[in-house]
């Protein structure tokens, strides 16, 4: 098999440089598996939310009254343009081998996800002072929190894992596994967007209408 | 002082000796004799290793080791020693029932529920998987011809994380109650208002740290298998033990993750005031009974596919012959392991939906049973015109078939909802699932012990005493599960720790008798161990092929190197192994040797495993202090980890050809034996293929040398 025909998921260094696309193949499906896993426990946390969103509210807010949309858009925003910087830090990373616009890059993408998971923590803020609409009011809410709140720790960690890297472009540079890993965590991140996408349309835009 | 902040909530009376103290009776002796016995046996643990110096040793060359082969031998002891705990626990649990005819026996009620749930539990979680998880471990990268899994630090994570769970459960005997849930552990009754205490909190940290460790163990087997195979291991080459782990593999990816949100959830409910399954504000038990099952239907095929793989290997090593219909057993693997998610709902078909959900799930039910027949057939079939030779691996086999058969009609039986209504939450689906659970997991996994410790270890098992011990297993269970059918259709309820009707005693005395073969048993087995261990000389196969194998991980020395395979095999046929010795082209040196990277071992995963332990006992115990830092110190170890560049080291080829070709030597001067001498000392692992005794000379002199490729 040539080196160009074992593809992989995410961006292939086949052309700039065969020997970490070798190294890729294996790791980066093993990191597809895992994300994989990961979305498996996203469907289960997706179908609780589809039934306690209509049968859990018992006495508490319906998801009409509790969710501000606006905020929920702006956090898409965010969220995506994060992604499309990370898109211009791996093109870097693989074109130009330069610490200085990667990490440039990676710092855009932070700052984003930053203001991400900033926007979303006031979010719930509001809804605890506005509404009284803690997690321990309705099933509703349970799952609502569990929710969205495992994605927020999820982009949490993937800010922690992106800290890291961008600690370890500048002390190792690009070698074989700093590429491989900047190119999992780029996987991760976009998939957090898949997720997210999902919870904006049937958490929130299913919701207010609801 | 506040002691709270310190101790969380451990206080004096936590233990389990206050206990017998402070309330005097046989429960809270046994009880505290349990705990005792946990004390000593990890005291008795720790004086041995420091009188035989073995803590250097243990360090170096297991716990911190990466190799799949000593990550598996781990597995399956930790495996074992659960296993004695909780087999005890079963046969507490029998001695209980049949002195409670009409009185209370002497086991409070309390007691009984906590051994049903640590005994299902530690049964499941502790035991069968660790077991299955050993040996694929063991055996599947052998047969594939590789020279470690894909990600062998993240194997030996796996398994200390699944060590992690099994020490905090084993902590459990000593410092305060498990919980009295069952090994299912449905709220409400779990739920903060009906179960206050930490017991239920053991057995949330207990099994997520068990199921991540799964999830982690699922993609790792599952990359393997896809990105591995040496040269010429197409997916239809593969041994049957390699599809059911790819199997395997694939629906611990996919169920592991409901059952660790339904144990999030339960956690969040009893922590925090979450409402998911709490009885009012919105929350809902019937979705913790859907992600419950919908992991634990999945599961029990987790745990029986591996067992079919081992069966597979055992009836066709064991009839020489080739397996029958091996495609069509790949098939019916695929097929068993798709319908396995379309079932959970037979796990409570009386909890309220309508008779026409019950219908399809019960259909779906019966339809699994098909591939599992065409499995039968194949195996049967296999044996037809076989050469078979009754070792103990072979015995539990047959035992398998016959007594498989009866659980899986008792199955058919329970898949139809209206038979279901009856007997549901009786021990008649006590009977059904250890029917199925001794006789194809655990006997499964035994025969697979009988079958691999020569290649493992370098030498056989006491053949005389692991037919002794067959003989106490099989019909020990026959004994000590079938009268819980009859007990079940009379009506008696499980996890019943006190019964009224007379007319229940004789069975439940014979199911006692039958408990206690089963202990027989297995003292049997770790005596053959025991045994086997002193005669080792006698009984050595270090030649590694004792029993005329079929797959490659016979025609390596055993145990096998580090690097398992000094040059990475090219095969073209299925049973290359066999087919190869046949052909005589069998034990040639490769033309060139090269370098091998093998992973380093590292302190990594142990550390892991030991603060994930902490982690989990200061959530129990809410010791918040302990959470965050046993927490931060987790991740601080993954983090090191990932700033360390020199993991790897290198076998000089010069050291592989010496190894290789010392052995292929001592193969190449030792003459082959037949099926006649397998049990034989004569027998030291180097074969003559079945049928192929008249060209036994040109295999037996050294005139085979010859270069491969
Ligand atoms: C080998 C001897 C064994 C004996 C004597 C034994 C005995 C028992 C008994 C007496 C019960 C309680 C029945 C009741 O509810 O009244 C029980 C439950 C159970 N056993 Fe076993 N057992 C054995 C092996 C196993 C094995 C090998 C497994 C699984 C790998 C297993 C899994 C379970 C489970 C899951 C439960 C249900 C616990 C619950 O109710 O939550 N057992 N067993
Ligand atoms: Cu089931």
């Amino acid at each position: 098999m040539s080196l160009s025909d074992r593809l992989h998921p995410g961006i292939n260094l086949a052309g700039t440089d065969p020997e970490s696309h070798e190294a890729a193949e294996e790791v980066l499906f093993g990191f597809w598996i895992f994300l994989m896993s990961d979305l498996v426990l996203f469907a289960v946390l997706f179908a609780t939310y589809a039934a306690m969103s209509v049968q859990g509210i018992a006495a508490g807010p319906g998801p009409a009254e509790v969710f501000d949309l606006t905020a929920a858009f702006l956090e898409t925003l965010l969220l995506l343009l994060s992604s499309f910087a990370f898109g211009f830090a791996l093109l870097a990373m693989k074109y130009r081998e330069n610490r200085r616009s990667v990490l440039a890059w990676l710092l855009v993408t932070g700052i984003l996800g930053l203001a991400f998971v900033g926007m979303e923590l006031h979010d719930y803020y509001v809804m605890v002072t506005a509404h009284g609409a803690t997690p321990q009011v309705s099933g509703f809410l349970s799952a609502y929190y569990l929710l969205t709140g495992t994605h927020a720790l999820h982009v949490s960690s993937g800010l922690v894992w992106m800290a890291i890297m961008a600690i370890q472009v500048a002390m190792f540079g690009f070698d074989k596994r700093v590429k491989l890993r900047l190119m999992r965590l780029a996987l991760f991140w976009h998939m957090l967007d898949v997720v997210w996408i999902g919870i904006f349309t049937f958490v929130y835009l299913f919701g207010v209408t609801s | 002082m506040n002691w709270e902040l310190i101790f969380g909530q451990i206080t004096w009376n936590s233990f389990v000796f206050a206990g017998a103290i402070e309330n005097p009776s046989l429960s809270e002796f046994i009880a505290s004799g349990a705990g005792t016995v946990a004390v000593l046996g990890a005291l008795a643990s720790v004086i041995l290793l420091t009188v035989k110096r073995w803590w250097v040793p243990l360090w170096r060359d297991w716990l911190t080791s990466v190799d799949h082969k000593k990550v598996g031998i781990m597995y399956i002891v930790t495996a074992l020693v659960m296993f004695a705990r909780a087999v005890i626990e079963g046969a507490l649990m029998r001695a209980q029932q049949l002195s409670a005819v009409d009185n209370s026996g002497f086991l409070s009620a309390d007691h009984f529920g906590q051994l049903f749930s640590t005994h299902g539990t530690i049964m499941i979680f502790f035991v069968a998987m660790p077991f299955i998880t050993g040996l694929m471990n063991y055996v599947m990268p052998l047969q594939i011809g590789a020279r470690d899994v894909s990600f062998p630090l993240l194997n030996a994570i796996s398994l200390m994380l699944t060590i992690a769970g099994a020490i905090l459960i084993m902590v459990s005997l000593v410092i305060g109650q498990f919980s009295t849930g069952g090994w299912t552990a449905y709220p409400p009754f779990t739920g903060i208002h009906f179960s206050p205490g930490e017991g239920v909190d053991y057995w949330i940290w207990a099994v997520s740290l068990g199921s991540i460790g799964s999830t982690l163990t699922g993609l790792n087997f599952a990359v393997t298998i896809y990105k591995k195979r040496c040269p010429g291991m197409t997916l239809f080459r593969m041994p049957l033990f390699c599809w059911t782990t790819l199997c395997t593999s694939i629906l611990m990816i996919f169920a592991m993750a409901p059952l660790t949100v339904a144990t999030v959830m339960l956690a969040l409910d009893r922590y925090a005031g979450f409402h998911f399954f709490t009885n009012g504000a919105g929350g809902n038990m019937m979705n913790y009974a859907n992600l419950f099952w919908l992991f634990g239907h999945p599961e029990v095929y987790i745990l029986i596919l591996p067992a079919f793989g081992v069966w597979s290997e055992v009836v066709s090593t064991f009839s020489s012959k080739r397996i029958y219909g091996y495609t069509s057993l790949v098939y019916a693997t695929m097929c068993i392991a798709v319908l396995s998610f379309a079932v959970w709902l037979h796990h409570f078909f009386t909890m309220g939906q309508s008779a026409d959900v019950n219908a399809v799930f019960g259909i779906a039910t019966m339809v699994i049973g098909v591939p599992t027949g065409v499995k039968v057939y194949d195996w049967l079939l296999t044996m037809v015109g076989g050469r078979i030779r009754f070792t103990t691996s072979m015995l539990f086999h047959i035992n398998f078939l016959l007594t498989f058969i009866l659980g899986g009609m008792t199955g058919v039986l329970l898949a139809n909802p209206g038979i279901d209504f009856q007997v549901h939450n009786t021990l008649f689906l006590v009977a059904h699932f250890h029917n199925m659970i001794i006789p194809g997991v655990l006997f499964g996994m035994f025969a697979a012990v009988q079958f691999w410790f020569p290649k493992a270890f370098g030498f056989r098992l006491h053949e005389g005493l692991g037919r002794a011990s067959f003989w106490c297993f099989a019909p020990g269970f026959l004994l000590a599960f079938f009268p819980l059918y009859w007990l079940g259709m009379m009506g008696a309820t499980r996890r019943t720790y006190m019964w009224t009707d007379p007319a229940y005693l004789p069975w439940l005395a014979l199911a006692m008798a039958g408990a206690v073969l089963i202990l027989t048993g297995f003292g049997l087995m770790v005596t053959q161990i025991v045994v086997s261990v002193r005669r080792r000389a006698e009984l050595a196969a270090p030649l590694g092929d004792p029993w005329d194998g079929r797959a490659l991980e016979w025609s390596i020395p055993s145990p096998p190197p580090a690097w398992n395979f000094a040059v990475l095999p090219d095969v073209s046929s299925r049973d290359p192994f066999y087919e190869a010795k046949k052909a005589g082209t069998a034990y040639r040196s490769p033309e060139a040797y090269e370098d091998i990277e093998v992973p380093r071992n590292t302190a990594t995963a142990p550390l892991i495993g030991l603060f994930a332990c902490a982690w989990a006992f200061g959530l129990v115990w809410h010791i918040w202090w302990l959470v965050v830092v046993s927490f931060v110190l987790m991740w601080a170890v993954v983090i090191a980890r990932s700033f360390a560049s020199d993991t790897e080291e290198t076998v000089p080829a010069a050291m592989v050809k010496a190894a290789n070709e010392a052995f292929l030597a001592a193969v190449r001067a030792t003459p082959g034996v037949t099926r006649d001498q397998e049990m034989t000392a004569a027998n030291r692992g180097r074969a003559i293929p079945e049928g192929w005794e008249g060209g036994a000379s040109i295999l037996t002199s050294g005139a085979a040398v010859g270069v491969s490729r």
